[in-house]
C-alpha cells in the first residue's frame, strides 16, 4: 500500500532521513518506534505531503506521490495529530462533516455517516454540537478520529495520537482504537515513543534511530534476536510498561 | 454566512460612503463660482465679500481658509477656485519671486501666462510689520526695526507664512542683520495670544489686524524700507471673463471701496466681536456699495450636520477602500514570506509620515479638498489592517494549517473555511484601529479644504473662540467612541462562537 524508497530528507542542512526504505502491507499496523529527533513523524508527514522529500520517492497504491496528485491523494489517507489539530471555530460535527461538505456530499450521507462514526469511536452524540475546547482530551481524539475517517480512508497515519492524554483515559482509547483498526482492516501506520502501545497495536514494529531502520519485526523477535545493543538498551529503559503488558497479553 | 455578515458590513460601510458623499457633491449643470481663501481673518472676510457679490449673479461658493500663499495660489492656477483675495507685495516677493517682475504691467503679463488676471487695488494697504507690546518696547526704547540689533534675547514668535516666506523672516534677518535666536513660527493668531499672555515679545502684524489696537501693540517703523508695499487685490481665473462674466464684474465692484479704517473695523467685528464674517460682509456691502445680500449667521445645529456628513464621507470612503485592499495585501503578505517584507514595509512607511505632511504630499498630486483627504486617509488606514490580517493568518498554529493541509482542503478552501475565520479577531482588531485613528486623522482634512470636523477646529483656533473648537473637537471624539462600539458590536456578529469560547476561558 505504501512504499518509501530511498527517501532522504534534511532540515536545515541535517537529515533526519537518509536513503530510507521502508514498505507497508495492506490492512496491517505498522508501527513506528524510536527516540526524539529519530525521523518517525517526518515519515508520516512526508506520506502525507505536509513536506516533500530532497530525495527518493514515495508510492501510494502504487502511484508516485506528486504535488499536483496530493489534494485527491489526501482524501484517501486520514491523519490524527497528537493534540487533535481541531478547528477551535467549528463544532465537533463540523470538523467531522468539513471535507465531506466540501467535495459535495448529501445530507443524508453525511447524517448517516457521522453516526456510524460516532458509534464506532464511543463518541456521545450529544457532544458533536460542542466547540472542541468544550470537549475532554479524550473526547478531541475520538473526534478527531471521527474526521481522520469520515471519507473512509484507505491508510489511517496516526502520530502520537495518545500522546497527550492521561494514563486512564489513554488505556480506554488504546482499546477502542484497537477494536477500530481490527473491525476496520485499515492499512494505518502509527508514530508512538512507548514500547508497550507500539506491541499492543502493531502487526509490525519498526524501530528506529537517526532515520534509519535499527530493526522490524515483533516484539517476541526484537526481544528473542535483538539486532544491536541499541534494541536491547531501548527495551529495557521500557521495561514496566512492557511486563504489565506481558502479563495481559 | 459570517463571511456574508463581513462582507455585508463592507458594503454597507460603502453605501453609507457613496450616499454621503452624493449628498456632498456639488449640483453639477450650472457650475458654481468657487472662491478660496488663505487661512487668515481678513482673507477670509474678503473671501464672503466677492462671493456674496458673485451670489448676486448666480450660484457661488467660498471655500473658507483653505491654507497658505502656495496651496491657495496652486489652487487657483489648476482651477479648483476660481478667484481669491491677495496682496501686491505678496504676488511680488513670494509668488513670482523668480521672475521679480518690476511693475504692474510685468506682473499682469506673468500672470496672464498662467491664465490668471489680477484686479485694480481694492483701496488699502495691509503690510507686514514687527510688532511689540507698547510697554515693552518704551521699556526697552525701540522704535524701528533696526532697534531690535541691540536686543538679542526678545522672545520672537512669527506666524507660520511669515517664517517661511522670502520677504518674511529669513529676509528681513538679512536686510537688518538681526541677531535674534529665540525664534519660531506658530499660527499667527496664537502669536498674539501669547503676546498678550506675556509669553512673546516680538512678532509679525498685519497692518489691518485689530489685535494691534486691542492688546496695545506698537508698530515698529522699517527704517531701512524692507517691506513692500501690500495692497490687497483680487486674483482670478481669465476664464471667469467667459464662464462667469456678470459674477465677475459684481465682484470687481469692490476695486477701490474699502479703505484701511474699514477693512480693520471688519476684521475686529469679526475677530473681536465674533460676528460670522458672511455677517459682516454683508452689512458693508449693504451700507457702502447699496448691495442687499442675504446672510444668515450659520445655525450651530446646521454646522454640525455638515460637518458631520463631511466627516463620515471622508471616513467611510477611504476606510471601506483601505479594507478592500489591505485584507488582501495581508493575505498575499501572510502566503509569501518574501512579498511580505515589501508591502509590510511599504505600508509602514506611509504610516511613519505624519498625518499632516502625507495631506500636503497630496496636493501637488490630488488638489485640495475632499480626493486628497481621502486618499491620504486611506494610505493611513492600510497599516493597521495588513499588519493584522498577516499577523492573524500567520499567528494561526501549525498544526491547525497542517490538518487543513492534510485533508485535502485546497488552498483557497483553507483561506475561506479555516484560516479567515481564525485570524477574523486580529484581522477586525485591525480594522477597528485603523477606523479611530482615520476618525481622529480626518479633522486634519480641514487643512485643505475637505471640510468636516476639522473645520470649526481651524476656525476657532483662527478666531480664539473655544465654543468654536469644541464644536469639532466632541463630535469628532463621540464618534471615534461610536466607531469603537459598532466594532466591538461586530466583533460579536463576526467572530466564531467556538474561538469565543476560548477567548472567555
Amino acid at each position: 500500500m505504501l512504499e518509501l524508497s530511498h527517501v532522504t530528507k534534511r532540515y536545515a542542512g541535517v537529515a533526519a532521513l537518509e536513503g530510507f526504505h521502508l514498505t507497508v502491507a495492506s490492512g496491517e499496523t505498522t508501527v513506528l518506534i524510536g527516540p526524539s529527533g529519530c525521523g518517525k513523524s517526518t515519515i508520516l508527514r512526508l506520506i502525507i505531503g505536509l513536506q516533500l522529500p530532497d530525495a527518493g520517492n514515495i508510492r501510494f497504491a502504487g502511484q508516485p506521490l506528486e504535488p499536483s496528485r496530493l489534494p485527491a491523494l489526501r482524501q484517501r489517507m486520514g491523519y490524527v495529530l497528537q493534540d487533535g489539530g481541531l478547528f477551535p471555530h467549528l463544532s465537533a460535527r463540523d470538523n467531522v462533516t468539513l471535507m465531506a461538505k466540501h467535495i459535495g456530499w448529501s445530507a443524508q450521507r453525511i447524517a448517516s455517516r457521522i453516526e456510524e462514526l460516532a458509534e464506532l469511536t464511543h463518541f456521545p452524540v450529544d457532544g458533536l454540537d460542542r466547540f472542541p475546547l468544550q470537549l475532554s482530551g479524550g473526547q478531541q481524539q475520538r473526534v478527531s478520529l471521527m474526521r481522520a475517517l469520515m471519507l473512509d480512508p484507505e491508510v489511517l497515519l496516526l502520530d502520537e495520537p495518545l500522546g497527550a492524554l492521561d494514563p486512564m483515559i489513554r488505556f480506554e482509547l488504546q482499546n477502542d482504537l484497537r477494536e477500530i483498526f481490527s473491525r476496520l482492516r485499515k492499512t494505518v501506520v502509527m508514530v508512538t515513543h512507548d514500547l508497550g502501545e507500539a506491541a499492543f497495536f502493531g502487526d509490525t514494529i519498526v524501530l528506529l534511530r537517526d532515520g534509519r531502520i535499527v530493526q522490524k519485526g515483533t516484539l517476541q523477535q526484537m526481544l528473542a534476536a535483538p539486532s544491536d545493543e541499541f534494541v536491547t538498551r531501548f527495551i529495557q529503559a521500557q521495561r514496566a510498561p512492557f511486563e504489565a503488558m506481558e502479563q495481559q497479553l | 454566512m459570517r463571511l456574508r455578515f463581513a462582507l455585508l458590513l463592507v458594503a454597507s460601510l460603502f453605501l453609507a460612503a457613496s450616499v454621503v458623499s452624493a449628498a456632498g457633491a456639488p449640483d453639477a449643470d450650472a457650475r458654481a463660482l468657487v472662491v478660496g481663501s488663505k487661512n487668515f481673518t481678513e482673507g477670509v472676510v474678503l473671501g464672503e465679500l466677492a462671493r456674496a457679490l458673485a451670489s448676486t449673479e448666480g450660484p457661488a461658493e467660498h471655500r473658507q481658509a483653505l491654507g497658505g500663499t502656495r496651496l491657495v495660489f496652486n489652487a487657483l492656477v489648476s482651477g479648483e477656485i476660481d478667484v481669491y483675495a491677495e496682496y501686491t507685495g505678496t504676488i511680488t516677493h513670494e509668488i513670482l519671486a523668480q521672475q521679480q517682475p518690476e511693475s504692474r504691467e510685468e506682473i499682469r503679463e506673468i500672470l496672464a501666462e498662467s491664465g490668471l488676471r489680477m484686479s485694480e487695488s481694492l483701496g488699502f494697504r495691509d503690510n507686514f510689520a514687527l510688532g511689540m507690546p507698547k510697554a515693552l518696547a518704551e521699556r526697552l526704547g525701540i522704535r524701528r526695526v533696526s532697534d531690535l540689533r541691540a536686543h538679542p534675547e526678545l522672545v520672537v514668535r512669527f506666524g507660520t507664512e511669515f517664517m517661511e516666506r522670502g520677504d518674511g523672516w529669513p529676509g528681513l534677518k538679512q536686510h537688518y542683520g538681526l541677531p535674534q535666536q529665540d525664534v519660531l513660527g506658530v499660527e499667527h493668531d496664537l502669536a498674539y495670544r501669547g503676546m498678550a499672555a506675556g509669553d512673546v515679545e516680538l512678532t509679525d502684524l498685519y497692518t489691518t489686524d485689530a489685535e494691534i489696537a486691542y492688546y496695545d501693540l506698537f508698530t515698529l517703523e522699517d527704517d531701512r524700507g524692507y517691506f513692500p508695499p501690500y495692497e490687497a487685490l483680487l486674483l482670478y481665473r481669465a476664464d471667469l471673463t467667459k464662464t462667469h462674466p456678470a459674477a465677475l464684474r459684481a465682484m470687481l465692484r469692490l476695486e477701490g471701496e474699502i479703505d484701511e479704517t474699514e477693512m480693520v473695523a471688519m476684521n475686529a467685528r469679526v475677530k473681536l466681536k465674533g460676528v460670522q464674517e458672511n455677517v459682516v460682509a454683508a452689512d458693508f456691502l449693504r451700507e457702502e456699495l447699496g448691495v442687499d445680500v442675504d446672510a444668515k449667521a450659520t445655525r450651530r445645529i446646521d454646522r454640525l450636520l455638515r460637518n458631520t456628513r463631511q466627516h463620515l464621507a471622508l471616513v467611510t470612503s477611504s476606510l471601506s477602500a483601505a479594507i478592500l485592499i489591505a485584507v488582501p495585501l495581508g493575505i498575499a503578505a501572510a502566503r509569501r514570506p518574501r512579498l511580505a517584507q515589501v508591502i509590510l514595509g511599504v505600508v509602514g512607511v506611509a504610516q511613519t509620515i505624519p498625518a499632516l505632511a502625507l495631506l500636503v504630499f497630496m496636493i501637488p498630486l490630488f488638489g485640495i479638498g475632499t480626493g486628497p483627504a481621502v486618499v491620504a486617509l486611506f494610505l493611513y488606514s492600510l497599516l493597521p489592517i495588513v499588519r493584522n490580517t498577516h499577523t492573524g493568518l500567520t499567528g494561526i498554529p501549525l498544526p491547525l494549517r497542517e490538518s487543513a493541509e492534510a485533508l485535502g482542503l485546497s488552498s483557497g478552501a483553507r483561506l475561506r473555511l479555516i484560516e479567515a475565520p481564525l485570524a477574523a479577531p486580529s484581522i477586525l482588531a485591525g480594522i477597528k484601529t485603523a477606523a479611530v485613528i482615520n476618525v481622529g486623522a480626518a479633522t486634519l482634512g480641514a487643512l485643505i479644504g475637505a471640510g468636516g470636523y476639522g473645520q470649526p477646529i481651524l476656525t476657532g483656533i483662527r478666531l480664539d473662540d473655544t465654543s468654536l473648537i469644541l464644536e469639532g473637537a466632541v463630535p469628532a471624539a463621540v464618534l471615534a467612541i461610536g466607531v469603537q462600539w459598532l466594532f466591538d458590536w461586530a466583533e460579536r456578529a463576526v467572530i466564531p462562537a467556538g474561538i469565543r469560547t476560548q477567548q472567555r476561558d
